[in-house]
């Protein structure tokens, strides 16, 4: 088998994977800490149950996160060396600093925050909690400035065969980070929410602890309403930064073959031929591409006939368009789950206002549990489309993806590497949804069972749980 | 005046000292739950004893490769290109124990925990001793080519040396986590800790001397370095001594302190030892990386030391806080979250 070939599906796998968790911590713990930050104003003590129930999902799912982004780290080095030293340059600090300012805070923080309920002052203890918060924003802010010069390499010039750092600067201030992050981090926030929003309606629907959940949703789904609208105005931004950085990617999105004429309609759904690059059977709307590309109706598109033609007079011989079916879907399918997001929340914001939050109707309810999946489908999809759309670069414009593998390392390595992470992650989530059932089923008001029950020291019995 | 080199050259040193004096305790400590403690009780008490740490101390890791990545990319590239089999076991052995934390205490079913302990115990022995076998590999050399492309054989990377190196790396972290364990525990645990890391010191002895002789003999860098060697194996001798005497008089916590020392003057020895080498050829010594061959250009460096420079202080503060909170020892009634 081909070692490039394996290289990619392990990349895509186990990233892909990663990302299930990332943006369910990002946005957890937001919540959890806007949670605890109502505990602490009003002293109530269901919101700290709230922090505390919310923060042992967040914990389990906070784990496989972490420990599938150990691979994250290596795998540039391990799978794509040649691509590490093109780039090292630049792209290491990005990497280098999400290490020292991110993952330092967060991890200790965190460590303070499960250890520290009942030896920190209340305050200290929110500000733990905020400080988790921070460190995971600020470590999506570092890896999508890495991720932010692969699609718009800014800050840099090639040295000695390699790119190297000009313009530290620039690579914070790259236009596509400005886009790109936002987006992803109220993506995440709308994950969380979601999240919190359907298994809280699934105990609703049980009619378990039912005022607990209530509130939790509600606190949720304004968290999921705001982050879901902002999410897609930030996707709308991005799609206009695509056309001018990256048209090719636009192009293939939008399986744009010649020119889109003007105004530019948007295409819902096609058959793609990528052989004999034509689409068979269409359904358009008109004007809805150009006013997605210059938020006017409108402005000519370029097909990826015309951009393969230039990129050809500009970097040489090859194919430059992604693969086609991959983008196109995968954008719809992230504008279709986003857009399902939008009303489910507006929905809720609607009964809300009409009073029928209190008894919610179980059709709602089932929709919002229903839910859960979308955040993950419009996520896994996004991704999709921004790194199968950069294709065949890793580096737009400067390196291919041929170009990046490690020389060294054998088809039978990567094989054996996949297979191995592939058992392992696999069991990995099958292990956390079984803990995260058990937890949302044990509900908020049991008591620690780790504390007490099963301690064979028989002078451990009386063991006090000095938490609740 | 230091160069940009140079300076990075020791804070990815130091980066490696952090890690392996934090998280070497805590991989002790793991390799404890296994040997050490008798029943499920007193593996609650040693896990939840570095509970609050432990994820913290690995960052210390992640920031270490982050560190090469950034200043030096081809080390970064040949060494975990080269390595590609030993770092996939090293990975899967930190995700088994990462989760294994979490997800122990989390039902109450024998099996399901004799699993995660099983994870806990494997996953703290295999990192140090992988970790031992890589950074002797360093020192020894592997068969690095013109591209700098690390093409090795298991046997270039898992010999007779490097097994010694791995062996005493792991043996070193386990009785510096048994000498955390008598820091962090009272009563009948801390008493056979504390008798075990007696006990322990004196293979412990026996595989430092052999890295060190084995080291003189396999490797060329004392030929470039030996003074300073020396210095710091007469160091290393001194503090392991110091160690014992600390220990012997109940003086735990500067015992603690001596195996750390001992820990980094190792790695203060490795990376002296390679200077200005960062890995070493065995094909010709014109293929060595080195400080200058594998580094970022002058301006990454400069930024990065700016921002090293200026974050590093804060980590520490923040660290140490947070052991100054948790500075109270763990026994079976105190709040034991894992």
């Amino acid at each position: 088998m081909d070692p490039l070939m394996l290289a990619r599906i392990q990349y895509a796998a186990t990233t892909i994977f990663h990302f299930f968790f990332v943006p369910v911590s990002i946005g957890m713990v937001f919540m959890i800490a806007v949670m605890e930050t109502m505990y602490v104003v009003k002293g109530k003590e269901e919101y700290k149950k709230m922090a505390k129930f919310w923060g042992k999902l967040f914990l389990i799912n906070f784990a496989v996160g972490v420990v599938t982004g150990i691979l994250q780290e290596f795998q540039f080095g391990m799978n794509w060396s040649d691509y590490s030293r093109f780039v090292g340059d630049v792209f290491g600090a990005p990497l280098a600093i999400e290490a020292l300012a991110a993952f330092f805070l967060e991890s200790t923080f965190i460590g303070i925050w499960i250890f520290g309920w009942d030896r920190l002052s209340k305050k200290v203890h929110l500000l733990s909690i905020w400080l988790v918060c921070f460190g995971t924003t600020l470590s999506a802010l570092w890896i999508l400035a890495a991720n932010s010069f692969m699609q718009h390499p800014v800050g840099y010039q090639i040295n000695n065969g390699r790119a190297e750092m000009t313009d530290f600067f620039a690579l914070l201030a790259n236009g596509q980070l400005w886009v790109e992050f936002p987006h992803t981090v109220l993506g995440a926030l709308a994950t969380g929410s979601f999240l919190i929003c359907g298994i809280s309606a699934y105990k609703m629907l049980k009619k378990i602890d039912y005022s607990f959940f209530k509130s939790s949703f509600k606190i949720a789904l304004v968290v999921a309403l705001c982050s879901s609208f902002l999410t897609a105005i930030f996707g709308h931004q991005q799609a206009q930064y695509l056309v001018e950085t990256q048209p090719m990617k636009m192009a293939a999105s939008e399986g744009l073959w010649g020119e889109s004429g003007d105004p530019a309609p948007w295409t819902v759904a096609a058959f793609i031929d990528p052989t004999n690059k034509e689409n068979k059977y269409e359904i358009k709307i008109p004007y809805l591409l150009s006013f997605l590309s210059y938020s006017k109706f409108s402005g000519e598109v370029k097909g990826m006939n015309e951009l393969q033609a230039e990129y050809t007079q500009k970097y040489g011989e090859g194919n430059y368009i992604p693969p086609v079916r991959t983008t196109f879907w995968s954008f719809r399918i992230m504008v279709a789950a986003g857009s399902l997001m939008i009303l489910f929340s507006a929905y809720g914001l609607y009964l809300w206002m009409r009073k029928k939050m209190d008894r919610p109707n179980k059709g709602y309810l089932r929709l919002m549990l229903f839910g859960i999946s979308l955040p993950y489908i419009a996520n896994t999809s996004g991704w999709i489309m921004t790194e199968m759309g950069r294709q065949p670069w890793t580096v737009f414009g400067l390196m291919t993806t041929a170009d990046s593998v490690s020389p060294s390392v054998t088809a039978g390595q990567v094989l054996f590497s996949i297979i191995a992470f592939c058992t392992v992650y696999a069991a990995l989530a099958v292990v956390m949804v079984f803990l995260w059932l058990k937890v949302i089923k044990q509900g908020p008001y049991k008591t620690d069972a780790s504390d007490n029950e099963h301690s064979t020291d028989p002078f451990g019995k009386e063991g006090y749980h000095a938490v609740s | 005046m230091l160069s940009l080199n140079e300076l990075w050259f020791i804070l990815v040193a130091v980066l490696f000292i952090g890690f392996f004096f934090l998280e070497g305790f805590d991989f002790g400590v793991g390799m404890a739950t296994g040997i050490l403690a008798k029943n499920d009780t007193e593996r609650r008490v040693l896990i939840n004893s570095i509970g609050p740490f432990w994820d913290g101390n690995e960052v210390w890791l992640l920031t270490a490769g982050g560190a090469i990545f950034a200043a030096f990319p081809n080390w970064y590239a040949t060494m975990f290109s080269g390595y590609y089999t030993p770092l996939v076991v090293l990975l899967l052995a930190l995700i088994a124990r990462g989760v294994a934390f979490e997800f122990r205490g989390k039902v109450q079913d024998n099996r399901w925990k004799k699993t995660w302990d099983i994870c806990i115990f494997i996953g703290s022995l295999l990192p140090p001793f992988l970790l031992g076998v890589v950074f002797s590999g360093f020192m020894k050399g592997l068969p690095i080519d013109g591209q700098m492309e690390m093409k090795a054989g298991l046997f270039d990377m898992v010999n007779g040396y490097t097994l010694v190196g791995g062996v005493t790396v792991t043996v070193l972290c386990f009785v510096h986590g048994l000498l955390f364990t008598v820091l962090r525990t009272e009563g009948e645990i801390q008493a056979r800790a504390r008798r075990l890391a007696k006990q322990m010191l004196y293979p412990l002895a026996a595989l430092l001397a052999l890295t060190g002789v084995a080291t003189y003999f396999a490797t060329d860098i004392f030929e470039a370095h030996g003074t300073v060697l020396s210095v710091l194996a007469l160091l290393g001798l001194a503090a392991f001594l110091l160690a014992g005497y600390f220990l012997s008089h109940k003086r735990d916590g500067w015992a603690f302190g001596m195996t750390g020392a001992v820990i980094a003057l190792a790695i203060i020895g490795v990376f002296a030892g390679l200077f200005p080498n960062v890995m070493i050829s065995s094909v010709d010594s014109a293929f060595n990386l080195t400080i200058h061959n594998a580094a970022s250009g002058h301006y990454s460096l400069k930024v990065m030391t700016i921002v090293a420079l200026s974050l590093l202080p804060f980590v520490l503060g923040y660290q140490i806080w947070s052991y100054f909170i948790f500075h109270k020892r763990v026994h079976e009634k105190s709040h034991l979250e894992y």
